[in-house]
């Protein structure tokens, strides 16, 4: 039996309210429903979930989200503050026994075994065994558990070592007959002090992978605790989780917005660089979007919520870190298939480890030592070390990559992003601004620059597309009145063509132009000028005859040429794939440093000549605005959404650059073969640690040169390889892609 | 004498460990109705083995109650799923298993180990 809390938008009376509670009572599992119209909000008691909840309401044409309580995340802070406490205190406990243990051992001063010295053994025992249980008991139970459930991990390695260590120096204490003379030593400070490790150990895998999660916690920050929502004409402050969809909330200057929407009043400027990395403050007014995170700069304006709790924009983009963060790339997938081996593995090799001593080992001594290396074998195996090594880092590389506005999609995408050798960039939007402007109006004959404009803005008009768009634009600067156009169509790749005033009327490239046999030969010379300056002619044709051209430019974003540098220093090709005509592309293309030019490409042909590049043997990134080149982006190695502010179309791409900017592409690769090469260390130390820490701990070293290992250095070595996989991994969190 | 017993009793205990942690499994719990719920707790993850007819969307409700960073995601690595679980709550999470075969999920470090069996 639960309670869940809904935002419900859409209700506007009593009537409404009525329709929602019965919506929500005829929902298998609801005991009660209570709907308050003021708040927008229903709180129902029952087993049904939330999302059958809210797909009741969906279905009675409402909509609904849950509401979470904020709260939740301080009770989880203390929790895990408690248990890092906890580890503090119980490695404490432990070395307050094991660590006198061992100096007074080192220096002689502990009382024989036999005689008097028994007793005192005795108590010794029974502390250990407390401290055990005190400080180790998760261990234990920990190990008991997995085994009911055949499986076996740390936990079984550390409580088996221990256990063992206590059962043996017992029975040397009390059955001292069962064993040889030379076997008579006991090993409670070992027990006891690899305890104390093993929980200093936890203790600071817990700080350190705490600073792992920076990233995602300074997103997380970009969420405000309350909004300002007016209701029934009064003002007043609530917690962000009780705003409901469709209230009206004001932002004052310097006040973070609390969650997404629209202005219904006011207009100021909005700082959105946490987000996008834009540093230029961003106009907004009435019928503007705003966005949950970003700051009110100095003006006042209200907002009607859109989106709220986990759909905002913010909340996404927190989603898909975590998601990306728990995501493993295929080199990690080794340690994955040893790790699921390892630690029975180890058990046996302790076991022949144990025999190996029995049978072959130095005669007087045989039991002691088989069982010291026994407990130092199963001791030093660190399986945690190998479990960690990928994961940590791809946590702090996908937080790192999201600091700088890349946000990457999983492991996988991080891995590749370090292996491209070409980038392939679409033109408009990505190399350029993507905001087309008219440079110039070059009629011919009897026609007019305002007659070109009139007619191409009428025809244009409704389109979407930026050439379009700066058309249209420009013939309302000039203030003209447009004419109807009737029997539109669009050819992809080529332009469009309408009816107007009775006369057929063609917009568009000079393929267009070849394929409806329009002569423009006489505009030829004026539009390859335009073309060697980066410019695009559009040709317009009235009654099968050419009228002019419309030349529109786009201009080249300020940092593309420095950007492109850097892909160079990387050692990338970078290629421009475009279906702007060919003298346009190689214009923009020698402005920037671009190799190769691929132009007058269809869109539907985009993927094709990214696919004949990978058939080269390249590993390509294509990087685009994810909307139109989505086959393209899915075809290439890695694709790259860059995005035009916080409207990016984050489900389609590997890697979606929040910043508009191409050294997004360069630093996403940098962060990514950074993380690469962490991974790498990890992994090496991690396997290197155990091949060697394993064979050392059995004693394949004392028939050469009489080594064997202590197993209290055995149980710091183990508590300090899972620690120095996080702190390298943490170095990455310095790493700085040089943009 | 001792010295057979303790080599018969080693290796038998190496044939345990071989049966026990890789041979056998454990119980399985069958899923009447698309719900099931875990608790993560102790190093384990109980039930630890679901079976599941193919062909239906189960959800599985995972209850952390360790407040160790070992049990704070499950990964099903082969279905590309993921979860962040939330200390002392229940977190959802809903999977479409089309698809007879065995899936693992774990934790980030594989202390935590279970399966989902679809049959």
């Amino acid at each position: 039996m639960s309670t869940t809390r809904l935002s419900v938008s859409g209700m506007r009376c009593a009537g409404c309210v009525a329709s929602v509670e019965r919506a929500l009572q005829n929902t298998s599992g609801v005991t009660s429903a209570n709907v308050n119209l003021a708040e927008h909000t229903a709180t129902v008691e029952g087993s049904a979930t939330a999302s059958e909840l809210i797909s009741a309401l969906v279905e009675g044409g409402y909509d609904a989200t849950e509401l979470t309580d904020s709260d939740d995340e301080d009770d989880i802070r203390s929790a895990e503050t408690d248990h890092y406490r906890g580890l503090l205190r119980k490695s404490a406990a432990a070395a307050i026994i094991g660590f006198p243990l061992f100096v007074f051992g080192m220096l002689g001063q502990l009382p024989d075994l036999s005689g008097a010295g028994r007793t005192f053994w005795l108590v010794v025992g029974l502390l250990t065994a407390g401290v055990l249980v005190y400080s180790g008991g998760h261990f234990y139970v920990g190990a008991f558990k997995s085994a009911r459930h055949h499986n076996a991990n740390m936990d079984t390695l550390i409580a088996l070592g221990t256990g063992t260590a206590w059962i043996y120096s017992m029975i040397v204490i009390l059955f001292p007959a069962l064993l040889p003379e030379a076997a008579g030593h006991v090993y409670f400070e070992a027990a006891a002090i690899i305890i104390a490790l093993v929980n200093l150990g936890g203790a600071l895998e817990m700080r350190a992978r705490g600073k792992t999660s920076e990233a995602i916690q300074r997103l997380i920050g970009l969420q405000p605790r309350t909004a300002r929502v007016i209701r029934n004409g009064v003002e007043s402050d609530v917690p962000i989780a009780a705003v409901g969809l469709d209230e009206t909330l004001r932002v004052r200057p310097g006040e973070r917005i609390p969650v997404d929407g629209v202005i219904i009043d006011g207009h100021s400027s909005v700082d959105e660089s946490m987000l996008t990395g834009e540093p230029v403050p961003v106009q907004k007014q009435q019928g503007d979007e705003v966005v949950a995170g970003t700051i009110n700069k100095s003006g006042t304006f209200l907002f009607q919520a859109r989106r709220i709790g986990k759909d905002t924009a913010l909340a996404q983009i927190i989603e898909m870190v975590r998601k990306a963060q728990s995501s493993k790339p295929a080199i990690g997938r080794l340690a994955d298939k040893v790790a699921s081996v390892f630690v029975p593995s180890v058990l046996i090799i302790a076991v022949v480890t144990f025999l190996a001593w029995f049978n072959f080992g130095p005669p007087v001594s045989e039991s002691n030592l088989a069982i010291v290396t026994t407990m130092t074998v199963l001791i030093i195996a660190c399986p945690c070390a190998l479990g960690l090594a990928t994961p940590i880092s791809i946590m702090v590389g996908v937080g790192k990559a999201a600091e700088f506005g890349a946000l990457i999609r999983n492991g996988d995408a991080l891995q590749q992003a370090g292996r491209l050798t070409t980038i392939v960039l679409d033109k408009t939007g990505t190399v350029t601004q993507g905001r087309p402007s008219v440079t110039a109006v070059l009629p011919t004959g009897t026609w007019t620059e305002d007659d070109l404009l009139r007619w191409g803005a009428s025809i244009e008009k409704g389109s979407e597309h930026p050439l379009a768009e700066a058309i249209v634009e420009a013939a309302a600067d000039q203030q003209l009145e447009l004419l109807a156009a009737e029997r539109f169509q669009a050819v992809a790749g080529h332009g469009v063509e309408a009816i107007i005033d009775g006369r057929e009327v063609l917009l568009g490239n000079a393929r267009l132009m070849r394929e409806r046999g329009i002569d423009v030969s006489k505009l030829a010379e004026s539009a390859e000028a335009l073309m060697r300056k980066a410019e695009t002619p559009v040709f317009v044709a009235v009654a099968g005859e050419a009228a002019g051209i419309i030349s529109i430019a786009d201009a080249i974003k300020e940092d593309s040429a420095a950007a492109i540098k850097r892909m160079h220093d990387l050692g990338l090709k970078v290629v421009l794939l475009t279906g702007d005509n060919r003298a346009t592309a190689d214009a923009v293309a020698r402005q920037t440093g671009i190799d190769e030019v691929i132009a007058d490409v269809l869109p539907q042909d985009k993927a094709d000549k990214v696919a004949s590049l990978q058939a080269r043997g390249e590993c390509v990134g294509m990087v685009g605005d994810g909307i139109n080149d989505a086959p393209a982006l899915a075809l290439a190695d890695v694709g790259f959404a860059i995005g035009t502010g916080t409207d990016v179309a984050i489900e389609s791409a590997d890697i979606t650059l929040m910043r508009g900017s191409l050294h997004g592409v360069v630093d996403a690769i940098k962060i990514s073969q950074g993380t690469v090469k962490n991974i790498k260390q990890n992994l090496f130390g991690a396997f290197v640690y155990n091949s060697l820490g394993i064979p050392v701990a059995a004693g394949v070293l004392f028939p050469f040169i009489g080594m064997l290992l202590n197993p209290m250095i055995a149980g710091g070595a183990m508590a300090l390889s899972s620690v120095t996989v996080v702190s390298n991994a943490n170095r990455l969190r310095f790493f700085q892609p040089g943009s | 004498m001792q010295a057979l017993v303790v080599n018969v009793a080693g290796l038998a205990l190496i044939c345990l460990i071989v049966w026990w942690f890789w041979l056998s499994q454990p119980k399985a719990r069958k899923v009447a109705d698309d719900v099931v719920d875990i608790l993560v707790a102790d190093g384990v993850y109980s039930p630890s083995r679901i079976e599941v007819p193919a062909g239906r969307k189960i959800r599985l409700r995972f209850l952390r109650k360790d407040a160790s960073p070992c049990a704070e995601k499950v990964l099903f690595d082969e279905l590309g799923i993921s979860a962040d679980l939330a200390l002392g709550q229940v977190t959802e999470v809903d999977v479409d298993a089309t698809e007879a075969g065995e899936y693992e999920f774990t934790c980030q470090m594989h202390m935590y180990r279970g399966r989902l069996v679809v049959t």
